[in-house]
């Protein structure tokens, strides 16, 4: 599941960072280091629990890099597969809401009618303080 | 553009100005407006930072300030930007909120006209090119009250770019001469609002409402062309005022419709910009200008004790009265924006492109919506001086309070006295009545033809100007009395008659 995840992150995420593959290794032998690894997990909130998950995004990395094979040069960006379709307007009228108690459902917790959640945001553990491949 | 020199430790003094707070219904503080007399009240225009004789211990140190704002506009609308959920300031928590705002599985946005079309209307009020097609994005960052892990806006390619906002400054020492000044507009952009977050400290935890997420914002963002807190708090009032003028916003800042992050730096002339801060969730009108200062003379101290400046966020502490550093923000953050995929490019049109056979409900026009501008403060503010023969800054004034104008066009009708006398009764003791008895405009129990006829009378020289003063003031206030004094007053001067009868009559009727 996780795979997945990183690889859809990892494909959207290429249009914004064209340089990574040279960030990581100007060799291009493909290798992630360790604070890349870091980085990823607490944007996306992702764990590569494991060297075969870092490999696999190494390998993903490789796969798409291929896309450079094409001469895109002079050649507008597509933004969305959607680009030539109508963007709808909607009319401003209130057709939804009011729905509060399916909404709370499936909260775990809740008080009153709100929804709790933790205070802030909590940081994940540094890097030497996690266990490096633990396994979920 | 020339900036003005802070000297040293001490910041120019600013004087106080733009009726800040009155933004809210109830214009609450010192009266504004000008007399002759230069009685300094609260107004709405700023004053340029005067130099201070001061020399600090190190020399002569000239800094210039670097102001930068972002504001977020909640955009007056029934309904949410991409759901049908209402819009709607104090509702009980989570009523509000349709399965798209929860972020369920299987949503998908759709976007509100009324939106798009308040954001062309203000771009076109503020001079900007309206971008034909403009995209949306995902902007991505973890937070309880952003249930989908990511906030739509329009990062690349905005709704609206290059635009200006005029304000004015008063310059010289009897404040009479008013100049304008600009700041670029870099864009205006369409996006989502987050949740609200209710801190329960005693019990570690946060509770959260969903009602305001996903309603829209008009994100306005100002660029470093302003150079004190005055010049920027005046910059946000007169963008207030457009955005009431045009009903894109209400912009109430009190109720969280306006809401602005500074990005302040410092530097010596002549040399690179500093490295700046950004002061966020600057949410009151009143303290808007102060925390702005305070952050550009916390730059400055530090500077000269020969520390850094950090590139960092902080926020205002109301309480303390000074800037403090974020927590939770580690590092710079990584948004990782991406196109929003499911929705395509928004495309606008004018006269000429529109295509034939259009259904005008999914068509926008960006030339209809442009001859239907409503006027603008500053074109109200030139009317009223033309055809009033009022001074600029009375003309401010009587914009700056809600309500204010119509009541002085309602007396002007109504009264032979001249405009500028009017003027002089409505913005001094008028507006100093409704202060003194903390009302607002439409509160008020004086109406428009109460004034007018006081007006008449004082103008015919039937009462002395004291006299009408006593009027207003008397009895609380109360309309029926007032108006059966001023009947009384009109019979018993059919003719004109001895102003010591008169003065006798009202003494008679106040003191009882």
């Amino acid at each position: 599941m996780w795979a997945r995840a990183v690889l859809l992150g990892h494909r959207s995420w290429m249009g914004w960072h064209r340089g990574f593959t040279s960030k990581t290794d100007p060799q291009g032998s493909g290798r992630v280091t360790a604070e890349v690894i870091e980085h990823l997990e607490r944007l996306a909130l992702v764990d590569f629990g494991s060297q075969e998950a870092v490999a696999r995004l190494e390998k993903a990395i490789a796969f798409a890099d291929r896309l450079r094979a094409v001469d895109t040069e002079g050649v507008e960006p597509m933004e969305s597969v959607l680009e030539d379709r109508c963007l709808y307007l909607r009319s401003d009228n209130v057709v939804e809401g009011n729905c509060v108690e399916e909404l709370l459902q499936n909260a775990h917790r809740v008080v009153e009618e709100y929804f709790v959640a933790p205070p802030g945001n909590i940081s994940l553990p540094k890097q030497d303080e996690q266990q490096p491949f633990s396994h979920n | 553009m020339a900036a003005p020199m802070l000297r040293g430790r001490c910041l120019g003094r600013c004087w106080a100005l733009a009726c800040i707070d009155s933004g809210s219904r109830h214009g609450r503080g010192a009266a504004t407006g000008f007399t002759s007399s230069g009685k300094r009240g609260q107004s709405f225009v700023a004053q340029q930072p005067l130099l201070t004789a001061q020399k600090s211990r190190k020399g002569e140190h000239k800094w210039a300030a670097v102001v930068g704002l972002e504001i977020h506009a909640q955009i007056a609308s029934n309904s949410k930007l991409f759901s049908g959920s209402q819009v709607h300031f104090a509702a009980p928590p989570n009523s509000l909120v349709s399965f798209f705002d929860a972020s369920l599985p299987g949503t998908l946005p759709v976007l509100n006209r009324r939106c798009v079309e308040a954001a062309v209307m203000t771009g076109l009020a503020l001079n900007c090119h309206i971008n034909k097609k403009s995209l949306f994005d995902r902007k991505h960052y973890f937070y309880a009250d952003l249930p989908a892990g990511y906030q739509i806006t329009q990062q690349r390619l905005p709704i609206a770019v290059n635009g200006s906002l005029a304000y004015s400054v008063c310059v010289g020492k009897k404040w009479r001469q008013v100049i304008t000044k600009t700041v670029r507009i870099k864009q205006i952009q369409l996006e989502q609002d987050s949740g609200k977050s209710l801190h329960d400290e005693l019990r570690s935890q946060t509770l959260i409402d969903l009602n305001r997420a996903g309603v829209g914002l008009l994100e306005v963002v100002l660029e470093p062309d302003m150079s004190c807190g005055e010049e920027a708090a005046t910059a946000v009032r007169e963008l207030q005022l457009i955005l009431q003028a045009l009903g894109t916003s209400q912009a109430n800042m009190a109720e969280g419709q306006l809401r602005v992050d500074a990005n302040i730096s410092v530097h010596h002339p002549g040399e690179p910009l500093g490295v700046r801060t950004e002061v966020k969730n600057l949410n009151s009108a009143r303290f808007l200008a102060r925390a702005i200062d305070y952050e550009i003379q916390r730059q400055i101290n530090e500077l000269e004790n020969g520390c850094e400046i950090l590139n960092e966020t902080r926020s205002f502490d109301y309480k303390l009265g000074c800037t403090v550093p974020m927590r939770d923000k580690e590092g710079k953050q990584d948004y990782r924006f991406m196109p929003e995929p499911n929705l395509p490019p928004l495309l606008l049109y004018d006269t000429a492109s529109l295509p034939a056979g259009a259904d005008p409900q999914q068509v926008i026009n960006i030339d209809r919506i442009r001859e239907q501008l409503p006027e603008l403060p500053s074109e109200t503010r030139e009317k009223l001086i033309q055809q009033y023969g009022i001074l600029p800054e009375h003309s401010f004034a009587l914009l700056n309070e809600v309500g204010l104008l119509e009541f002085f066009q309602n007396v002007i009708k109504e009264t032979r006295a001249e405009p500028k006398k009017v003027t002089s009764w409505v913005l001094n003791i008028f507006l100093g009545f409704l202060k003194q008895r903390n009302l607002a405009v439409n509160e008020s129990p004086v109406t428009p033809s109460v004034l007018a006829e006081l007006l008449n009378l004082l103008d015919r020289k039937v009462i002395s100007s004291a006299a009408a003063k006593q009027v207003m003031d008397m009895k609380r206030g109360n309309p029926r009395a007032i108006n059966k004094l001023i009947g009384l007053v009109r019979k018993v001067t059919h003719n004109r008659a001895d102003p010591t009868v008169i003065k006798e009559i009202l003494e008679k009727q106040l003191s009882s």
